[in-house]
């Protein structure tokens, strides 16, 4: 019998999907523990990507977050092997207090290091840093049929290439070795500057790679056309002296949201009102002040389980690239979403560098992303995605598929060139929702 | 006093790595389980994470013949015993056991014959040594026989009393004899169930055995609502608890 199961739901909490079955390994070395039977597979990590890329309706899931033993840490190069289903902070535990730091995170700790491989995710520091692909000097694939492949740059370079950014259809990552990054201490230097304008946003953002390891911005999706764009820029630097502290990473969230939210909670006056004071908050062009770690990069991982506030019908992310030349695109998705009445509660953007990724379909590429946190709002709201789809392809640009739970195949195919080659890659035994959307092959 | 020398019987278990963790800088370490390999994985996971000296002993439990050597060898390695964790055991399938005795008893024996067997030895271990402390995974199924997993549910009874008896002898001596009734843990050997808020993670679960070491608390519930919701379902009559067929 299939049960729906809600504790493997991804983290905009739609689509659902009720896995046929579904398997836990418990360590790296664990011989496959499925048959043919339980094709389509597919891992699972901590299920912090928004669509369906984590998903897998009718197939199996296999479980990796208990694999999760570092098995090697090389405190003076910095280099540590870990089974892929560690989370970054269990492995931040580890790390600080040698004065080493992930080079690339997220915005919330609580994801695996297999899923970070797989998304190939991107963190503030993109100009400088490339993806997480960029860092990882091994890892270990598992096929469906058994065989191991320690794949490298040198070593099956191509599986390396294609599981980097492969979206899980490659097998089983079974462990991550990866080369981290020093640091002097866990407190960080920020900048934040308050802008008026996209293009204002945008020049700040551009003059900011140069000098700080960290850039981004939060913008107000909610501002009037000629506001478009307006927010803050934050930009940050490790500290050069203090102390490499794990404190605060090991305290829990400080409030967990029991239960769906009512739809009225995330309105668009709500959202609008929230916006608009959180701009006005600061006063000053500049802040300047000293931030944890934690604050910094993980301020939403204060509110266990946030995603509920988005009440029954669940959240999209919308989150696209498209080349720096292409800024007006940015400003007409802004807009339009203003005229269409859609409100972000969260809208950031940032600049992607130049530091190619190895993975064949690594979704960062040089140019400027956009990520907004969106209500699920049916139909009319899915209509403005497509138009905006359009708008993105047009620009050269791309979508992001761990953010993604409705793009078209042909987006999609537009947005990954490497498509191509990366099917050759595949495991014929692993297969997800999002995969089968985007290639419209029924299940 | 923090106890520094530690034997995990049934090492690769979700909830017995947990507890380890709590427990790992300068600690000395005996593992007991039946794969090798994945032992020594973990081996070196607890010495990267700050362990001193981590020793491996394998051993098939369920060979209650074996049990003796695993005492024997355990108590080579390390000069005294502060902890014991007793934490192996399996979850069967009740739908298979409802019509497989020879297997429904097979499982069994290995939570009830072999977690009874190994701990009874370890604890007279602890009584020559005059001090130390055993804990023991049972289990909130060990209360009362549920048709969904009342195989599974008799074994941890059987565990449970047993511990109880000899917690009451082993006082005496100095030694502690901890029982821990964990409700539903989110590990791989519940992966195939839907969580509910009533799961609790193997973290949660290892936190809550710490402080009971730290207090000597006799037996807990982990998380600690389990209390109260055993309590309700321990005084339903018969005739009702047979309806809920939970
Ligand atoms: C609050 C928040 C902020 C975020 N910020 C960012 C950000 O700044 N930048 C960014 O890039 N992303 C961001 N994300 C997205 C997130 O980082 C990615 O979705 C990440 O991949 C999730 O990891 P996971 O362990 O939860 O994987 P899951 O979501 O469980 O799985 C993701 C994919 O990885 C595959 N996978 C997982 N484990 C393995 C394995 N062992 N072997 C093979 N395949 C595997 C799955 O099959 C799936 O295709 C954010 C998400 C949240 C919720």
């Amino acid at each position: 019998m299939t049960k729906r199961r809600d504790d493997l739901a991804s983290w905009g909490r739609m689509p659902q999907a009720t896995p046929k079955r579904v398997l836990a390994m418990p360590w790296s070395g664990q011989a496959p523990m499925w048959d043919n039977d339980d094709a389509p597979m597919l891992a699972y990590g901590c299920g912090r990507s928004y669509g369906d890329v984590c998903l897998n309706n009718g197939g199996t899931i296999v479980r990796t977050s208990a694999m999760s033993l570092v098995q090697a840490f090389d405190a003076e190069y910095g280099v540590i092997r870990a089974e892929a289903g560690i989370t970054l902070e269990q492995l931040l535990r580890l790390t600080i207090p040698r004065g080493w730091f992930l080079p690339v995170v997220p915005g919330t700790r609580y994801v695996t290091i297999g899923g970070a491989v797989a998304n190939d995710i991107h963190g503030k520091n993109h100009h400088r840093r490339g993806t997480f692909g960029c860092h990882v000097l091994r890892f270990e694939l598992l096929r469906s049929d058994g065989t191991r492949y320690v794949c490298s740059p040198t070593e099956h370079a191509d599986l390396f290439r294609a599981t980097i950014g492969g979206l899980g259809l490659t097998g089983i990552i079974t462990w991550v070795e990866v080369q981290l990054m020093p640091i002097a201490s866990t407190s960080i230097n920020v900048d934040r500057v308050k802008v008026r304008s996209l293009d204002e946003a945008m020049d700040v953002l551009e003059e900011s790679d140069e000098a700080f390891e960290y850039t981004v911005t939060w913008i107000d999706t909610t501002a009037s056309e000629r506001l478009a764009g307006r927010g803050h820029v934050i930009r940050g630097n490790h500290a050069h002296d203090g102390e490499c502290s794990t404190a605060s990473l090991s305290r829990p969230p400080r409030i967990t949201i029991p239960v769906e939210a009512p739809e009225w909670l995330l309105h668009r006056s709500t959202v609008g009102l929230f916006n608009t004071l959180y701009h006005h908050r600061q006063q000053a062009r500049h802040s300047r002040f000293v931030s944890d770690i934690v604050p910094f990069f993980w301020p939403l991982d204060a509110i266990g389980s946030w995603n509920r506030l988005y009440g029954a019908r669940g959240m999209l992310q919308y989150q696209f690239v498209v080349p720096l030349s292409e800024r007006h695109a940015v400003r007409t998705i802004l807009i339009e979403l203003r005229r269409a009445g859609i409100a972000s509660f969260l809208g950031v953007l940032k600049t992607f560098g130049t530091i190619a990724s190895p993975g064949m379909m690594s979704f960062p590429r040089p140019g400027i992303t956009l990520s907004l946190d969106l209500a699920n709002q049916g139909a009319a709201m899915q209509r403005l995605f497509d138009r905006l789809d359009g708008l993105v392809i047009d620009a050269g640009g791309a979508l992001y598929p761990a953010k993604d739970s409705r793009m078209s195949a042909a987006t999609f195919r537009a947005s990954f060139p490497g498509l191509t080659k990366f099917r050759h890659y595949l495991d014929p035994a692993f297969s997800s929702t999002f995969w089968r959307r985007v290639t419209q092959e029924p299940l | 006093m923090n106890p520094t020398n530690i034997v995990i019987v049934g090492a690769t278990s979700a909830i017995a790595r947990a507890i380890a963790e709590r427990y790992l800088t300068g600690s000395s370490f005996v593992l007991v389980a039946r794969d090798a390999d994945r032992a020594s994985a973990i081996a070196d996971d607890l010495t990267i994470r700050g362990a001193a000296i981590v020793s491996i002993v394998a051993a098939d439990l369920a060979d209650l013949a074996d049990h003796a050597r695993v005492v024997h060898e355990t108590c080579a390695a390390m000069p005294s015993i502060d902890l014991v964790v007793i934490a192996h055991g399996v979850l069967p399938e009740q739908d298979r056991c409802d019509v497989d005795p020879d297997y429904a008893i097979a499982t069994f024996s290995l939570n009830a014959d072999s977690m009874i067997s190994i701990m009874h030895r370890f604890v007279n271990q602890l009584i020559d040594q005059r001090q130390g402390t055993a804990v023991v995974i049972s289990s909130v199924a060990g209360e009362r026989g549920r048709a969904s997993n009342y195989t599974y549910g008799a074994a941890k009874a059987a565990v449970t009393a047993y511990a109880s008896g000899l917690r009451a002898r082993a006082a005496a001596y100095g030694v502690r004899v901890i029982t821990v009734k964990p409700g539903f843990v989110d590990t791989p050997m519940t992966s195939h169930l839907p969580k509910n808020p009533l799961f609790a993670s193997a973290d949660t679960v290892a936190a809550n055995v710490a402080a009971a070491v730290r207090r000597g608390t006799a037996s807990i519930y982990a998380p600690w609502f389990w209390r109260p919701v055993m309590a309700l379902i321990r005084i339903l009559p018969e005739k009702i608890f047979m309806k809920l067929k939970a």
